[in-house]
């Protein structure tokens, strides 16, 4: 080349060289620990589909913050009617889905009403869509929803990934290929290996979206996490699991590692109709049995809350219920032997492959070996996990974190994978859900907060925590998980 | 001085055999010890000693969860004797014997097993474990009939090869002449003159299931907690690979030289039994 076009092409990769490095700063690459089977959070249960869709690629009607405070999003604003029976919506203007469709009332209806079909497999089914009675719609920007009972959590719900509002013309490949009215749109998805989402320039507030580019990977291996964070193959882990990892990304100032809480509510989740477990005084017996101490520390290297029942403590109304069976294996085996169990009893253990029910496990099992109890581990895949014990309830004792918020009402499902029938305990939360005032609907979520531990349902271990790790230079992720979403329109890279 | 013609003697210089047996004997010793005593019990579980470095309590320090390292590796040892034991005798009497049958009946019989054989040869073993443990659940039992299996057309061949090698000496032919049938034959004649080979095939195919028990219990398709298993100490090593990386070494050693301490024996062994250098008087 002459010297004149080396000097042009110096000067070209010289103003180039800012545009890039510019450039640059507008993707961002997330891990995640579990690719989830699907994308549409209103027909699969795995926590890991709100993690990539919502807020980003779906909305709902209200939005949970952080902090889990309640604030408006598809729904401009709304009133609820002194019974607590009827809520009305004013819906957004202006809205469109990312397949050009606008965005009214009808969908909310058909939403819903989707959510509540007999053939629905929405999580939050019969804790929210079954209970509306009706859905009207007056005009194409008003929802009037008239509830069969009261729901004091109802705004909440239809905040979570359960309650995304979809569009009818897509609604059927949302699982493979979601639409929804957020800022990013579904660009890619690499069965295995990740998700990408670009922003959506028909988004009504664009301008505020600083990120062109997400790409989620999935990284479930904690080893390989850690690995990844050091290489800068990711820029951020949200949901970190290497938690035995943190004290050299801690020490690195490239990297900031915070540490929050979750919804979670690690459980030892216990077959309720299977025998001998359908004798309370053998559940008792496992919950005196296990050791909540031993568990966090070695599951969840020390981090995390032990619970008592069905609630976290940055839930309204949460009680301290710990300490209604404290380790006493003593009294584990005293208890199994008043309700005629002869042991050694052999029980299968299911694990889902996340550390603390793979290493909780261990520690669980060992702990039930000590009072008699042959619990026989079996590692299963989640998709196993979700058809045997999920679906099939074919399982003895598994363990798993519930990370819905407030969901008590699983238990007044006889269905639900407990299995778990107390009409004593659904009189309870018929009491939370009708109270006069939040004085009284705080002493109703206590009196069933206690009838879950007392008929102990499940052996109730810890909050699962959240260990949140990223680039020194990136901001805006969530270091609590009121639900589990990553709201990126809040992530910017300084 | 003459050379050393007795199996003793010839053992006794023969170094790939001394080497080989030694390792091979430390690895029983140490499974059978491990039936009787280890220092502390493999399945206590001990978090607030997890990960420490070799110390008078603990000898190979602690795992993740605080179980001894030592220990799990003497009664690791137990497991992979096992497997190894079990899946080569599923692979020797079945190959063996279909090995032998395909050589003394020959025609479409051997042509048949030979097929059969080269199908599940070339099926992989890895592939068999896994639709074995979706269909049953994983556990030792299946890793151990994956592994049977995989070892079956491997102890056909060697049979069917060396037998009809036999098949075609003279004093089978005279046997056949007189009338005797091919049952008594390969009975008689054929399996004794074939047995050094299988011996030391089998002395290798152990190394080999050793090896392959490793892998399936890494992957989580072979031996269960708590049972120890050397395989899946090598992963829960891996999970631990930032913060203690020396838990690798003792599993990964011990396999290496298991499956070294076999692989010699069987190589020695082989030299020893060649019936060339036996004959030799």
């Amino acid at each position: 080349m002459s010297k004149k076009a080396h000097v042009i092409a110096a000067a070209l990769v010289f103003a180039l060289l800012p545009a890039a490095a510019k450039a640059a700063k507008d993707t961002l690459v997330l891990g995640m620990a579990l690719e989830p089977p699907g994308l549409d959070p209103t027909t699969g249960a795995a926590a890991a589909i709100g993690e990539v869709t919502q807020y980003n690629v779906y909305e709902g009607l209200t939005k949970i913050e952080e902090d889990g405070k309640v604030t408006p999003l598809l729904a401009q604003s709304w009133t609820v009617s002194p019974d607590q029976k009827t809520y009305t919506f004013k819906l957004q203007p202006g809205v469109k889905f990312q397949n050009g469709e606008p965005f009214t009332s009808a969908d909310v209806k058909f939403t819903f009403e989707r959510d509540a079909a007999a053939d629905s497999t929405n999580k939050e089914k019969a804790s929210v869509f079954a209970k509306i009675a009706r859905i009207d719609t007056p005009d194409p920007l008003t929802v009037v929803l008239t509830l069969k009972e009261v729901n004091a959590n109802l705004l909440f719900n239809l905040g979570e990934d359960t309650g995304a509002i979809l569009e009818p013309k897509s609604a059927a490949t949302d699982a493979t290929h979601p639409v929804g009215t957020g800022p990013f749109a579904f660009a890619d998805w690499v069965k295995g290996s990740s998700i990408t989402l670009t922003k959506w320039p028909g988004y009504r507030a664009a301008d505020k979206i600083k990120l062109d580019k997400v790409t989620f990977r999935f990284i479930n291996d904690p080893a390989a996490q850690v690995a990844a964070v050091l290489a800068g193959d990711v820029d951020g882990f949200p949901r970190f699991g290497a938690l035995d990892s943190l004290k050299q990304l801690q020490s690195d100032p490239r990297f900031t590692v915070a540490i929050g809480s979750t919804e979670g509510k690690t459980i030892v989740a216990i077959n309720n109709k299977r025998k001998p477990f359908d004798d309370v005084r053998v559940r008792r017996a496992l919950a005196y049995a296990i050791d909540r101490k031993a568990v966090i520390a070695g599951a969840s290297n020390g981090l995390g809350v032990p619970i008592g029942s069905h609630y976290t403590p940055n839930d309204p109304g949460y009680i301290d219920l710990t300490g209604l069976y404290p380790y006493d294996p003593a009294k584990a085996k005293a208890l199994l032997r008043e309700a005629g169990v002869k042991t050694p009893l052999d029980v299968t253990l299911k694990l889902p492959p996340p550390p603390y029910a793979r290493q909780g496990g261990q520690i669980v099992a060992a702990e039930l070996a000590q009072v008699g109890i042959n619990a026989k581990i079996e590692n299963i895949e989640w998709a196993q996990w979700l058809d045997g014990v999920y679906k099939h309830k074919n399982y003895d004792l598994t363990i798993v974190s519930h990370v819905e918020p407030r969901d008590l009402a699983i238990y007044a499902d006889p269905d639900f994978y407990y299995q778990y029938d107390s009409p004593k305990f659904r009189a309870l939360m018929e009491a939370v859900n009708t109270a006069p005032d939040e004085a009284a609907r705080l002493k109703a979520l206590a009196a069933a907060q206690r009838q879950l531990a007392e008929d102990a349902v499940n052996v109730f271990l810890y909050v699962l925590p959240q260990v949140s790790v990223a680039k020194a230079e990136l901001h805006g992720l969530w270091h609590n998980s009121p639900i589990f979403a990553n709201d990126l329109s809040a992530v910017y890279w300084q | 001085m003459t050379t050393a013609t007795t199996f003793p003697a010839r053992a006794a210089g023969h170094w790939s055999f001394l080497v080989g047996g030694a390792l091979t004997l430390a690895l029983l010793i140490a499974a059978g010890v491990s039936l009787l005593w280890t220092p502390v019990s493999p399945y206590v579980i001990d978090v607030p000693n997890k990960l420490q470095l070799p110390s008078a309590q603990h000898w190979l320090g602690t795992d993740a969860l605080g179980h001894d390292v030592f220990s799990m590796l003497l009664v690791g040892a137990q497991n992979s004797i096992l497997v190894g034991v079990i899946a080569v005798s599923i692979g020797f009497s079945i190959g063996t014997a279909l090995g032998a049958l395909a050589a003394a009946r020959g025609g479409w019989l051997e042509e048949a097993v030979m097929r059969l054989s080269d199908f599940a040869f070339a099926f992989p073993a890895i592939l068999t474990a896994i639709m074995l443990t979706a269909l049953l659940g994983p556990g030792i039992v299946n890793s151990i009939l994956a592994i049977g299996i995989f070892n079956i057309p491997i102890f056909a061949r060697v049979t069917r090869g060396s037998a009809k090698a036999v098949w075609a000496r003279d004093f089978v032919l005279a046997a056949r002449a007189v009338g005797r049938d091919r049952f008594g034959i390969t009975v008689t004649h054929v399996l004794p003159n074939v047995l050094s080979i299988l011996i030391v095939q089998a002395t290798i195919q152990f190394a080999s299931a050793i090896l392959w028990e490793a892998a399936l219990s890494y992957l989580g398709l072979g031996t269960q907690p708590p049972q120890p298993s050397w395989g899946r100490m090598l992963n829960d090593a891996q999970a631990q690979l930032f913060q203690a990386p020396w838990l690798a070494i003792p599993p990964g050693l011990a396999i290496m030289l298991a499956v070294l301490g076999l692989n010699l024996l069987g190589d020695g062994l082989r030299d020893l039994l060649d019936p060339r250098l036996a004959r030799r008087r």
